[in-house]
């Protein structure tokens, strides 16, 4: 009877997730229909900015099938505005955002008006019948430009197209910079991304009339938060809204949001007494779904010139868009934290400047601040090196923090938990073959190669677990950070977790069924995982900023060890022992020394089930919830490699080789690990080298569909080799640091000073993200004639 | 309105149809099969691949009424009693999906390529699903998936 049970935690288990997925069962926002469903569809503006004299939907009301048709005007009484929860600054300007434009637009694709028809066809067709009249205004398109005197104002009636701004110092950095040997000034430009989730966004509503009650299904990320900001935003009290993100088809934090349309949807169904959805299309996703990155990065760091760090300082133009979202001022701020990363100095200066363009508003994306913090530092690490003439791992190793100094509270006041930059340095510098690549390099120089391979180094570390809610009440973010998780032990034994977290496509009911099972002791295929809809999981704060597992996972284990404790109660008293002389292992309570006085967890769950002979005064269940807040982040780390060859004479780069060796703490489940790895990669790669939003000069998207906007596809992407070391997190009791930003956050700066590292010869510094072609083939020229 | 009869995933359908409708929109709005995903409007995403008459075709970029008379095969005609395809297998066993919005497309696309080229190299399986987006999972495993099924068929 005693044989052990094989651990769950650990394990590469297949995902409960795929059977639906791969055989089309699915529940995507888009797929759901009641009767008597109708579309709805939204004008967009034409124009990046201009004064709306006229909109005349007549037309489009007298197209068979139309059933109604609005401008923003007509609706604006019903809706507020949209939500910003993260004004950083105390005087941070929040413009007016309404879901539909009232009186201006200001940007090319801000919503005009809005038709609901029997059909998405018929809506379309009403679109086309909308008469508007704009006056073009002057439209505010160069992040650098929109502070200059006499620029236009996005926001006229604010007075001024900045946003914000916000500093924060810590050490003395012109001390340390009046004492630096070398000082390595530096600007990077971090261009605008589209995320790009396959799924473009959906939003069904359904109203029930009588009661007032209704149901809105969203391709969203954030179902808790986002009832709350509905019931804000319309009127409609939260306690008659139920919010299902259903199936949902990546995020990448472009879901993580209270969008117009979940607004205009919910207000239209309640107005007309009809179910409603609205559907986007791609090239509606491109102007319409929030943008990510889009920074100006002024970069400066202080060393001596035996390598040692001593101060860095950090300037930032920080695009908001035309509008605030829910988080746009935040993130940059976010990132502030992270620039020192694993590097110990004495001074950290960080300044940032938000501003306002007529572009789509800018949000979270993939690793939000984070990303751009670790390829800030990462770039100028190498720049540095490259000044010193010192090998850039070297460097790094000179300036980390080592492993017997943690726990360690950087300049930036994280103090990071647990960490071992060197045993995963050098495990990925042997995978790597680093020196023999070395060689190779310079021995391509010394012949005069055309094609040059570059090295590139980051060493990165990733700030999960977002976040503790005082940390948050302190960078004046709107809400806390917790999470919450509920099991329900049914009479049968089967187990329910309900977790406040809100995967798309994550693994999280794989993943908390494996951490349910080990701490129960049940068999993973009986544990059931509910999620994303406010009606079965009341209690949440969704899934963003690799939060998921630190918080909601650990919340699942802790809501377990509270199951565990009341069941023991239960058995304690069924077993006429006490508690004390219990012992629990593989899901069954024994009595010490007597292994033959058993009762399963099963067993207990069903006499608590029946309640016939409970002890005194126990409720009848061994139900339980957990609550947590974090006290810290945790941060996980790592060290990616990239080689690439770059092709002087086309400028074409290819990558030859990909490591990383990544140390996530305590691994759930290696499959899913490696699997967001992957992914997250991918990304990094494809800003380096592939993606951005580009805009014409009168504030056109060019690259507004996927024939335009370079996403990688598969014959663009290497095998990435990928390893880890695992240092367990000291601050939570499974161990775990999160994962689900590291791919994007670490390969991005990897490529591009790999592209750069092959460039050195030519006296290229930097190159500007994407690497395309064009940009290297320029860079080797001119740097070829500076130094003819 | 014009008269088609489609054979989808086994089911002969007759339906009057506007000749502007998109085949997708035909299988997903008409016939309720929505295990198909409409991921871009420019048929550069691959998420709603099908098979007409046994080639992947991109069900954007098909209108229904070119589709009349022809046998169209989706993701849902796949599995028959809950017996996956070995494609659908090996994409569990790989983890080669994670929000899993472009997985019908890539295993139609995958179809195609393996009855196209039975053995590919890595390289040939990455050009082969050229066409097909996916943002969460970097490709390799949906490689691996492919490679296993062309292994698999070797050795049985």
């Amino acid at each position: 009877m005693s044989e052990t049970v094989e651990r769950e935690v650990g394990r590469a288990r297949t995902r409960k997730e795929d059977a639906h997925l791969i055989t089309g069962q699915t529940n995507w926002t888009d797929n759901i229909s009641v009767n008597g469903l109708l579309h709805l569809s939204i004008l967009r503006s034409p124009m990046a900015h201009a004064r709306i004299d006229r909109v005349d939907v007549s037309a489009a009301l007298e197209l068979p099938g139309v059933i109604a048709a609005f401008s923003g005007r007509d609706l604006a009484e019903a809706m507020g505005s949209l939500p910003c929860a993260w004004p950083v600054a105390e005087d941070t300007v929040v413009p007016d955002h309404p879901p539909i434009a009232v009186d201006e637009v200001r940007y090319a694709g801000d919503p005009v008006a809005v038709v609901v028809a029997r059909d998405r066809y018929t809506a379309a067709d009403a679109l086309e019948a909308i008469e508007v009249d704009y006056t073009p205004l002057p439209a505010v398109l160069d992040i650098e430009g929109s502070l200059a005197e006499g620029t236009a104002l996005v926001h006229s009636d604010k007075g001024t197209n900045r946003c914000y701004d916000y500093h924060s110092a810590s050490g003395d950095y012109a001390a340390a910079k009046a004492r630096a040997d070398v000082v390595v000034t530096r600007r990077y430009h971090q261009q605008r991304l589209i995320p790009t989730a396959m799924e473009p966004r959906a939003v069904v509503v359904t109203p029930l009339a009588a009661s007032g009650d209704f149901t809105l299904y969203s391709s969203t990320q954030i179902p808790h938060v986002l009832r709350v900001l509905l019931a804000v935003t319309t009127g409609i009290p939260e306690n008659k809204i139920r919010v299902v993100a259903p199936d949902v088809g990546g995020g990448f934090g472009s879901k993580l949001q209270v969008y117009g349309e979940e607004v205009i949807t919910l207000v239209l169904a309640k107005r007309l007494g009809r179910p409603l959805k609205w559907t986007e299309s791609r090239s509606e996703a491109n102007v319409a779904t929030h943008h990510g990155r889009s920074q100006v990065q002024d970069i400066e760091i202080a060393a001596r010139s035996d390598g040692t760090v001593l101060g860095l300082k950090v300037s930032l133009l920080a695009d908001m868009g035309a509008y605030l979202m829910l988080l746009s001022p935040g993130i940059p701020v976010l990132g502030a934290s992270m620039y020192p990363a694993i590097y110990k100095m004495g001074a950290y200066d960080f300044s940032c400047t938000g501003v306002f363009t007529n572009r789509t508003p800018i949000d979270a994306y993939r690793g939000a601040g984070r990303p751009e913090a670790t390829y800030a530092i990462e770039r100028i690490m190498d720049d540095l090196a490259a000044e010193l003439g010192m090998d850039p791992v070297d460097l790094r190793r000179h300036n980390w923090i080592r492993h017997e100094e943690f726990p360690y509270t950087t300049i930036a006041g994280l103090t990071y938990d647990s960490g071992n930059y060197e045993a995963a340095t050098d495990k990925a510098l042997a995978l790597f073959d680093y020196d023999k690549l070395r060689a190779e390099q310079a021995d391509r120089v010394d012949h005069g190669d055309t094609v040059r391979l570059g090295i590139g180094v980051s060493t990165y570390t990733e700030m999960c677990g977002l976040a503790p809610s005082r940390w948050l009440g302190e960078m004046r973010y709107a809400a806390g950070g917790w999470e919450a998780a509920s099991i329900r032990v049914l009479p049968t034994g089967k187990v329910e977790v309900v977790t406040g977290t809100s995967p798309h496509g994550q693994g999280h009911v794989t993943s908390w069924s494996q951490i349910a099972a080990d701490a129960l002791g049940v068999p993973f295929e009986d544990v059931e995982v509910m999620h994303g809809d406010t009606m079965l999981a009341p209690h949440g704060m969704d899934t963003y900023g690799s939060r998921s597992l630190v918080i909601g996972g650990v919340a699942v284990h802790e809501a377990a060890r509270k199951v565990v404790d009341k069941a023991r109660k239960v058995a304690a008293h069924l077993l006429e022992a006490s508690e004390a002389d219990l012992d629990f292992a593989d899901g069954a309570f024994t009595v010490k020394g007597s292994p033959e006085a058993r009762k399963t967890i099963q067993e207990v769950a069903f006499a608590a089930f029946a309640s016939h002979d409970l002890p005194d005064g126990m409720e009848p269940s061994i139900n339980a919830e957990h609550v947590l807040d974090p006290d810290t982040f945790s941060f996980p780390h790592g060290t990616h490699l990239c080689a690439v060859e770059v092709d002087t004479e086309t400028g074409a780069v290819h990558i030859r080789s990909y490591v990383c060796v990544d140390d996530v703490g305590k691994v759930i489940n290696p499959m899913i690990v490696e699997g967001q790895l992957h992914g997250g990669i991918a990304q990094g790669i494809a800003q380096a080298l592939y993606e951005e939003a580009l805009y014409d000069e009168d504030g056109n998207l060019v690259t507004g569909t996927l024939a335009d906007y370079l996403v990688p596809g598969a014959p663009d992407l290497p095998e990435f080799v990928t390893d880890r070391t695992e240092t367990p997190a000291t601050s939570n009791p499974l161990g775990v640091k999160g994962v689900g930003e590291a791919g994007t956050i670490a390969s991005t700066p990897a490529v591009v000073n790999a592209v750069v590292d092959a460039l050195r010869p030519f006296g290229v510094q930097d190159i500007r993200m994407p690497c395309t072609p064009e940009r290297v083939w320029q860079a080797v020229r001119s740097g070829k004639e500076t130094s003819a | 309105m014009t008269h088609i009869s489609v054979k989808v995933d086994g089911t002969t359908y007759e339906d009057d149809v506007e000749p502007r409708l998109l085949l997708i929109h035909y299988l997903r709005d008409r016939l309720g099969l929505t295990g198909t995903p409409i991921g871009c409007d420019t048929t550069s995403c691959g998420s709603c691949t099908v098979e007409l008459d046994g080639t992947a075709v991109k069900s954007c970029t098909v209108l229904a009424v070119q589709a009349d008379g022809c046998e169209v095969t989706t993701v849902q005609g796949l599995a028959h009693d809950g017996d996956w395809t070995a494609l659908q297998r090996a994409f569990h066993e790989r983890h080669a999906l994670q929000c899993g919005y472009c997985t019908p497309g890539m295993i139609m696309a995958a179809r195609d390529l393996l009855r196209e080229h039975p053995h590919p190299t890595p390289d040939e399986v990455r050009h082969g699903l050229e066409g097909n987006l996916c943002r969460c999972t970097g490709y390799q495993n949906i490689v691996r998936a492919v490679l296993d099924v062309s292994e698999e068929e070797v050795t049985a």
